[in-house]
């Protein structure tokens, strides 16, 4: 059991000419389950690797608890690892793989079959144990890759993204798997995905990285409804969160013919900022279908022509287009599933009120909250 | 896509679509087609046979009688297998030159051969997976070794043996062969090695592993088809060369093949020493061909990673 902190850490690959991890100030609790999310090549990957000490950490430093591990070698720090490909040794049997960080540690057998036993119990392994590696289905070697990390019984799970070799059916049921075991055994967890799904349910804290800095870090409730900027509103949400650039107006933002109210601080902001336009972020599911009796009798809001309708069974997704400034732009809205519009029509669509998110168009920055 | 669909049996059968192509197909790639067959492989078998047969006369002639030998060719015994006789082998194992080459023969072949398997494999560890400044540098140079010939330093190390007191010694002659051994198997594993995922090395560093608990517990069962190919190729080298143990050996220290090479003379050759020792000579390297051959196994990799 332990805490984790990043403090300024940075790492530079040799020859690389801005760091791949730039400046991490990260404050993981213990027995917290913190998952690292990005698009590929932001850093999520390096900054675990620096925890695991496969990479260097260029600046800064890293602790687990009171210790700090910044150049001490992974078998000093007390931590286990799933890889992305399991990286099970294809000599040894399942049970030797799970027992081989404890026999390394020179533990007497009967511990080592115990401890292995147990947590194959768990795992639902206990038949395969005397079996090789090839002789396992995927989803069979990735609970072998948890297991030897549970074994273990170390002060932090690394899991760099465990699940992406899983069909799609198998990682579902899997991801619930391993939050239940993250919960149960208490242990503090680092994990990599670059799913966004994956992220906001399994993490009890989510951390968006891009280009090896930290966006945001919190709970998936909040990343949701309070995006810090533009990257991580779009990121975050799945289809992603619309986001125009529309022109203030004088109580609110222009949308369409229609004005919408915005908070006063917001508006503010923006006016502070000098700026004429924002960009507006708003959530599929935010979008209302303004009928003849809409929202406001004398504006309709903004038409979208629809180009596609992906129909989900409980609700459906209209992919459609508008035009803006002459500009034409995708925008897409979630309508109940029985009540879907024709392809190539045109709909109004207004936002909810107080489901807006205003940014910056300068900075991306969210005016604020 | 007809072969696979359920058949319809209202209409006329088509020849499925894997037969049309065959129709089609020119006199060459029938050729080819047909070599996958049986006359291929009695072909195959009749040449193996013809290849097999001078051996074939060396057994046979090992086990006549010398009188015999020089009266008729080997295969007129075939005609009477009860002339066959092991007194050849008897006479070969009182001879105590010839007992003592043959220990020789081991004493030289087996610490060659282990010695570059041991060194040569952690070497290639190191040039594949340890990061330490000119490594490629440095690797280089162990591959651009491999152009040199032995002849080469044939007087060089003469010299130097002989300052040392190594000439004419079993160690002389085992060192030389390490070393001209050595360029080749730091070549070769250091390119199995590198094949190795390196995650597996990862999980290994991860589940606490130092430098030697990986070489041992992982890089050398996985590198097993390598090293063994390895050792097959310089177990044969060393046992039989002729050249190095003809310069640096003394006739205390010679091998098996510089012992024989000293028994033919240049009008009438006493076969019934040679026989029995040539025959010797070649059927251990085949016992530890055969014993070598399980390890080269296909897909070790099988199943570490994805």
């Amino acid at each position: 059991m332990a805490t984790v902190s990043y403090k300024q850490a940075t790492c530079t690959y040799k020859g690389a000419e801005r760091p791949s991890v730039n400046a991490l100030d990260l404050e993981i609790a213990d027995g917290e389950f913190l998952v690292l999310v990005g698009p590929s090549g932001c850093g999520k990957s390096t900054s675990l690797r620096m925890l695991a000490g496969l990479e260097e950490v260029t600046g800064g430093s890293i602790h687990i608890g009171d210790r700090e591990v910044t150049n001490l070698e992974p078998k000093d720090r007390d931590i286990a690892m799933v890889f992305q490909n399991y990286a099970l040794y294809p000599h040894m049997t399942v049970a030797e793989n799970m027992g081989f960080a404890l026999k390394i540690a020179g533990i007497d057998k009967k511990q080592i079959r115990a401890k292995v036993e147990e947590a194959a119990k768990i795992l639902d392994l206990t038949e395969y144990l005397d079996r090789k590696p090839k002789a396992l289905s995927g989803g069979q070697r990735q609970r072998v890759a948890m297991g030897r990390a549970i074994v273990r019984e170390p002060q932090v799970f690394l899991m760099d993204e465990p699940l992406s070799n899983l069909d799609a059916k198998l990682r579902v049921q899997t991801r619930t798997q391993i939050a239940g075991l993250q919960r149960r055994l208490g242990i503090t967890t680092v994990y990599v995905t670059h799913d966004q799904v994956e992220a906001m349910t399994m993490g009890d804290r989510v951390a968006v990285l891009k280009d090896g800095l930290l966006q945001q870090v919190d709970t998936p409730r909040n990343m949701y409804d309070r995006p810090a900027n533009v990257f991580v509103a779009g990121f975050i949400g799945s289809p992603a969160m619309n986001l125009i650039e529309v022109d203030l107006a004088e109580d609110g933002i222009r949308f369409g013919d229609a004005v919408v109210p915005v908070s006063r601080e917001a508006r503010e902001a923006a006016v502070a900022e000098g700026a004429k336009k924002v960009t507006l972020g708003v959530r599929p599911e935010h979008l209302k279908i303004n009928s003849a009796e809409g929202l406001s009798k004398d504006s309709k809001g903004l038409a979208v022509s629809v180009d596609v309708v992906e129909e989900l069974g409980s609700d459906a997704f209209v992919y459609g287009s508008v035009t803006i400034d002459g500009e034409t732009k995708p925008l897409v809205v979630r309508v109940p599933g029985r009540e879907v519009p024709e392809k190539g029509g045109v709909l109004h669509v207004v936002p909810t009120v107080g489901e807006t998110h205003l940014f910056s168009t300068k900075s991306g920055e969210r005016l604020h909250d | 896509m007809s072969a696979s669909a359920a058949p319809d049996l209202t209409k006329p059968r088509q020849p499925p679509a894997g037969r049309e192509g065959a129709i089609k197909r020119g006199l060459a790639s029938r050729i080819v087609g047909r070599t996958g067959g049986g006359l291929a492989a009695i072909a195959l078998v009749l040449i193996a046979l013809f290849w097999l047969m001078p051996t074939f006369g060396l057994l046979v002639s090992s086990l006549r009688d010398p009188q015999e030998m020089s009266k008729s060719g080997w295969w007129k015994v075939l005609g009477r297998p009860s002339d066959l006789t092991f007194s050849n082998y008897d006479k070969l194992l009182d001879n105590k030159d010839m007992t003592r080459a043959f220990f020789n023969t081991i004493w030289i072949t087996v610490p060659s051969t282990l010695l570059v398997i041991l060194i040569g494999s952690l070497a290639a560890y190191a040039f594949a997976w340890l990061e330490f400044p000119g490594r490629d540098w440095l690797f280089l140079v162990v591959v651009g070794l491999l152009v040199v010939p032995v002849q080469v330093a044939l007087i060089p190390i003469s010299k130097l043996y002989g300052n040392t007191g190594l000439f004419g010694t079993i160690l002389g002659v085992v060192l030389f062969h390490v070393a001209f051994g050595l360029p080749f198997a730091v070549f070769l594993l250091r390119n199995y090695f590198a094949g190795i995922p390196r995650d597996l090395l990862e999980a290994a560093r991860m589940d606490g592993g130092t430098d030697l608990t990986i070489f041992f517990r992982v890089i050398l069962p996985l590198g097993l088809p390598a090293i063994a190919s390895l050792g097959i190729f310089q177990f044969l080298w060393v046992w039989n060369d002729m050249l190095i143990a003809l310069i640096y050996a003394d006739t205390e220290s010679a091998p098996l093949t510089v012992a024989l090479q000293s028994q033919s003379r240049a009008f009438g050759a006493n076969i019934d020493v040679l026989a029995p020792g040539a025959f010797l000579s070649l059927i251990v390297p085949v016992i530890v061909f055969f014993s070598f051959q399980r390890y080269f196994v296909q897909g070790v990799m099988a199943g570490a990673v994805k």
